[in-house]
């Protein structure tokens, strides 16, 4: 597939986005493809701009610059009610005087259709959120998280071909969160719906998403699957938001090596850098070998165990290496194997840190 | 050919969905622009002609400050302004530290009651200003039950006018300090106490502090309405001159209008600068309270508990009492010698032309500025809050709508008579009528109506009408299905303000009136000026008994209707 091929095919396609508050740049110069039937998430900390972006795309805070192609058509000059989009906001933003089957056939009132015809669609949504027989209910009655599917029913009543999604799910308690983040999935993927959803919360997007845009400062770092943006992050801003990460200051020694401290790392990927280049070395807390450390292991090394912190299925461990002047380093130890192996405070151990496993970024980057 | 075939129509959707979508932002920027115009016509323009009129001789030539420094010479001008600040500089130092302290009981102690007592103390808000002094007239007048009391002295004057005005404008202190006592944070009075602090050292150190920006706002807000308030003067004031006196006899009695602009304006330096302290003390009052503030639950205390119960019962009944006895006078044959009861002084026609007509008149007024000011101003604020199209528009029409709070009603009416008077204003056929009587009317209390729907239009999702743009809904739809429903409380919260400000207003009418429409207000001061007091206290008690009506429908209303229509209030 070409890329104008791409470009074809997209159901979204934003093209250098941007927008001020003010002094404050919220969006610099954004692009972006979202494919038919896609569920993107944009997740980033707060004031990163992905709600600035959602907003842009509905309509709601145009841009200042950059057009919106929504289906093929050029909507960045146009108000909201012209584009094609259902939304469900933090809030829920439920009118508290109608109905529930009121909510959701707010939108169908307005076309004209027979009452009968209305009522169908209306208890058809309410099944397919798994609220039946709770059409004559005030939205006050409801729970959050019967709340969240009723405002879901709304935005999908008049079969948009957007599904925006402004952390719908942030207001939940943390467990009907992750029930409901299983229906929604299930749900988009039934109904094909192209769907952007914001969140800041990594574990949600991970678990959700076909695609994932990271953002950070109104610009995006970096657009990938959920295992893409976990397992090769190309910035150091997404190794440092996706899971937990280490950052070690390093030197480049070699195409595929950088030196910590006194310990020697060999990295998978050539860093690209001149030999004596600061840079940073990261490494994920898990990836850390342990267990069944062979003795050819490439970056193997000896530590001390440090401070123990439980954290339930795992212990994260920090490392002091036996060599002299190497920086201290987290690592996770699960359940298991510490109580195979009886990992205690100040046993000494081999570990080491698989190449493919290790990333390098540039040192001006945090 | 193909080509054509999939685009066309594509095309022809999207053109039907612009018609649409434009036809909803035309609507929008339409309906903010008549919002904008109707505000520049009914407060802007006459405020405009005051001030020009100010710099113009009686001719309309410009003459600069010429006006302004004939009243400097004139010594009786000057003697009304030294008055007028006395007079309000002196109530206000009677009426603040009471009410501050009555807003303490009703705020911060156990004391039994209190909900008696909040309404005892609002009763002046349901009468007209003039009605506190007529009723110091049959206690301490000359014909007083009390006049002995009075020890030689003379009730009409400074002493008379400075009594009936502290009446008059305690409610409103009480409300301002009452919402200040009630805005502080629990959490504080909690550490306080955890850490031994004496009841003293908590009242200078913490509730005083809290609670400084309400006194500053109530001490102005006390002065402006005294300073331009011109009922009490009028009735109780005898040969002493103030300031609104002043500009009534200029402007009808001796048709100078520059001259009555010049003391317009003077009347405008206080309201103005009580305008910007409470925008200050405003902001201060809200950034002091964060939203994570818990309420003060006051703990049994007997001492303070009981000695707060006298001074409130003491004041309380004294506000009760003063009106009461207006009330009796009304229906007494010959006070004081003849007291029994007659129902001869409520035939108003017998002592005024216009008889029971200006009370049908005033109905007439305070329905019309209901009805037409609550919905105007519930639209406008809507409008001006929840749509995002043109935000320099919306941003000018909040600015005209707080005009009106830095404006006192006798300059407001001064620059209607200039403005809907003048020879080159088509509209001046409205003068005299009651249509120009209710748009002053809504102009003049347009600002408190207009913060109320503000306040309860920003309670509301603010993505409402972002779900009804992406359903494709237009913005009124959601307004007359959502928004005002909503919105319910606040919206007869605001016709019943308007309702019961234009059954008792007199100062800005007073310019306004016409021959068939003098309303019942006017009337008592032509009773007053007739020398029949006990018709005057008797058409006061009339419009005190509607507008207390109409408060106590309002509040079965609340609790009735809204019990049932608004269901969906219930959890």
């Amino acid at each position: 597939m070409t890329v104008a091929d791409t470009i074809a095919s997209s159901f979204l396609r934003v093209r250098g986005l941007g927008k001020s508050f003010g002094a404050f740049q919220a969006l610099k110069d954004v692009d972006l493809d979202v494919a038919r039937g896609e569920f993107v998430c944009f997740l980033g900390p707060s004031g990163c701009g992905k709600t600035t972006l959602l907003r842009a795309i509905a309509g709601l805070d145009p841009q200042d610059q950059g057009t919106i192609h929504i289906g093929g058509r050029d909507v960045s000059k146009a108000p909201p009610s012209e584009r094609d989009f259902g939304i469900v906001f933090q809030s829920y933003a439920l009118f508290p005087n109608l109905t529930v089957a009121k909510n959701v056939g707010y939108g169908l009132v307005n076309r004209a259709r027979p009452r009968r015809e209305i009522d169908a669609r209306v208890a058809e949504l309410l099944a397919l959120v798994g609220l039946p027989e709770q059409g004559t209910k005030f939205p006050g009655q409801l729970s959050g998280g019967q709340q969240q599917r009723v405002a879901l029913a709304r935005a999908l009543a008049t079969s948009p071909g957007l599904l925006l999604l402004d952390e719908p799910l942030s207001a939940l308690d943390a467990k009907v969160r992750v029930r409901l983040r299983d229906e929604m999935r299930a749900l988009q993927q039934r109904l094909g719906v192209t769907t952007i959803m914001v969140t800041h919360d990594q574990e949600e997007a991970l678990a959700m998403a076909d695609r994932i845009v990271v953002m950070n400062h109104g610009v995006i770092e970096q657009v990938g699957t959920p295992e893409e943006i976990y397992r090769r992050p190309e910035t150091a801003f997404v190794a440092d938001f996706v899971g937990h990460m280490t950052f070690l200051d390093a030197v480049v020694t070699g195409p595929r090596s950088v030196k910590v401290g006194a310990l020697d790392f060999i990295v998978a990927e050539d860093a690209g850098a001149e030999v004596g280049t600061p840079v940073k070395l990261a490494l994920r807390p898990e990836a850390v070998q342990t267990r069944g450390v062979a003795a050819d292991a490439p970056n193997r090394f000896d530590a001390r165990v440090g401070d123990l912190a439980f954290l339930g299925a795992f212990c994260r461990a920090q490392l002091a290496p036996i060599e002299p002047g190497a920086p201290i380093i987290a690592a996770d130890i699960s359940a298991n194997a510490m109580r195979d192996l009886g990992v205690a405070t100040g046993d000494v151990r081999s570990v080491a840190f698989p190449p493919e496993a290790l990333r390098v970024f540039a040192a001006a980057a945090s | 050919m193909s080509e054509l075939a999939t685009s066309a129509p594509a095309t022809a959707s999207a053109m039907r969905f612009r018609r649409a979508g434009l036809g909803e932002a035309q609507v929008a920027g339409a309906l903010i622009a008549v919002v904008c115009l109707v505000l520049i016509l009914i407060i802007a323009l006459p405020l405009w002609t005051l001030l020009s009129k100010s710099v113009q001789n009686v001719d309309g030539q410009f003459v600069g400050l010429a006006n302004f420094a004939a009243y400097a010479r004139s010594p009786t001008l000057v003697a009304s302004l030294v008055n007028s600040v006395m007079v309000a500089g002196l109530a206000t130092a009677i009426v603040i530290p009471l009410a501050f302290v009555y807003a303490y009981a009703l705020t911060r102690s156990r004391m039994p009651l209190k909900g008696l007592f909040a309404a005892a103390a609002l009763l002046p808000i349901f009468a007209p200003s003039l009605m506190a002094a007529l009723a110091l007239i049959y206690v301490f007048g000359n014909q007083g039950i009390l006049k002995s009391w009075m020890m030689g002295a003379s009730l009409y004057g400074p002493i008379g006018i400075v009594v009936a005005e502290a009446l008059y404008s305690f409610p409103h202190a009480l409300l301002i300090l009452t919402t200040a006592l009630s805005l502080s944070d629990g959490r504080l009075r909690e550490a306080a106490d955890a850490l031994g602090t004496t009841r003293r050292r908590i009242f200078w150190s913490i509730t005083l502090p809290g609670a400084r920006y309400g006194l500053v706002s109530a001490a102005f807000v006390v002065f402006t309405l005294v300073i331009t308030d011109f009922g009490v003067p009028k009735v109780i004031g005898g040969q002493f001159d103030v300031l609104a006196t002043d500009a009534y006899r200029q402007v009808v009695g001796q048709q100078n209008f520059p001259m009555g602009a010049v003391v317009g304006l003077v009347l405008l330096i206080p309201a103005v600068a009580a305008f910007f302290v409470d925008r200050r003390a405003q902001k201060r009052q809200t950034a002091l309270l964060s939203a994570r503030a818990t309420p003060y639950f006051p703990k049994r205390d007997r001492q303070r508990d009981w000695s707060l119960f006298a001074f409130v019962a003491l004041v309380g009944t004294a506000i009760v009492a003063t009106y009461g006895v207006a009330v009796w006078g009304s229906f007494v044959r010959y006070w004081p010698y003849n007291l029994s009861l007659t129902l001869n002084n409520y035939d108003f026609a017998s002592v005024e032309p216009t008889g029971w007509e200006g009370y049908v008149n005033s109905l007439k007024l305070a329905g019309l500025t209901a009805v037409i000011g609550t919905a105007f101003v519930f639209v406008g604020a809507y409008l001006i809050e929840k749509l995002t199209v043109f935000p320099r528009l919306r941003g000018f029409a909040h600015f005209l709508a707080m005009l009106p709070m830095a404006v006192p009603g006798l300059v407001l009416g001064l620059g209607y008579v200039f403005f809907f008077n003048a020879s080159w204003n088509p509209l001046n056929v409205l003068y005299g009528t009651l249509v120009v009587m209710v748009i002053n009317t809504v102009a003049h209390y347009y600002t408190v109506a207009h913060i109320t729907a503000l306040t309860s239009l920003k309670q509301i999702d603010r993505e409402f009408e972002a779900v009804s743009a992406s359903l494709k809904v237009p913005f009124w739809r959601t307004f007359s299905r959502v928004t005002a429903p909503i919105c319910m409380p606040a919206i007869l919260d605001i016709a019943v303000y308007l309702f019961v400000n234009a059954m008792t207003t007199v100062s800005a009418v007073i310019f306004l009136y016409g021959s068939s429409t003098k309303l019942a207000s006017i009337a008592i001061v032509h009773m007053d000026e007739a020398g029949a007091v006990a018709s005057a206290a008797a058409m006061g008690t009339v419009i005190m008994a509607t507008a207390i009506g109409v408060k106590l429908l309002h509040v079965a209303l609340n609790a009735l209707v809204f019990g049932r229509l608004q269901r969906w209030r219930v959890r």
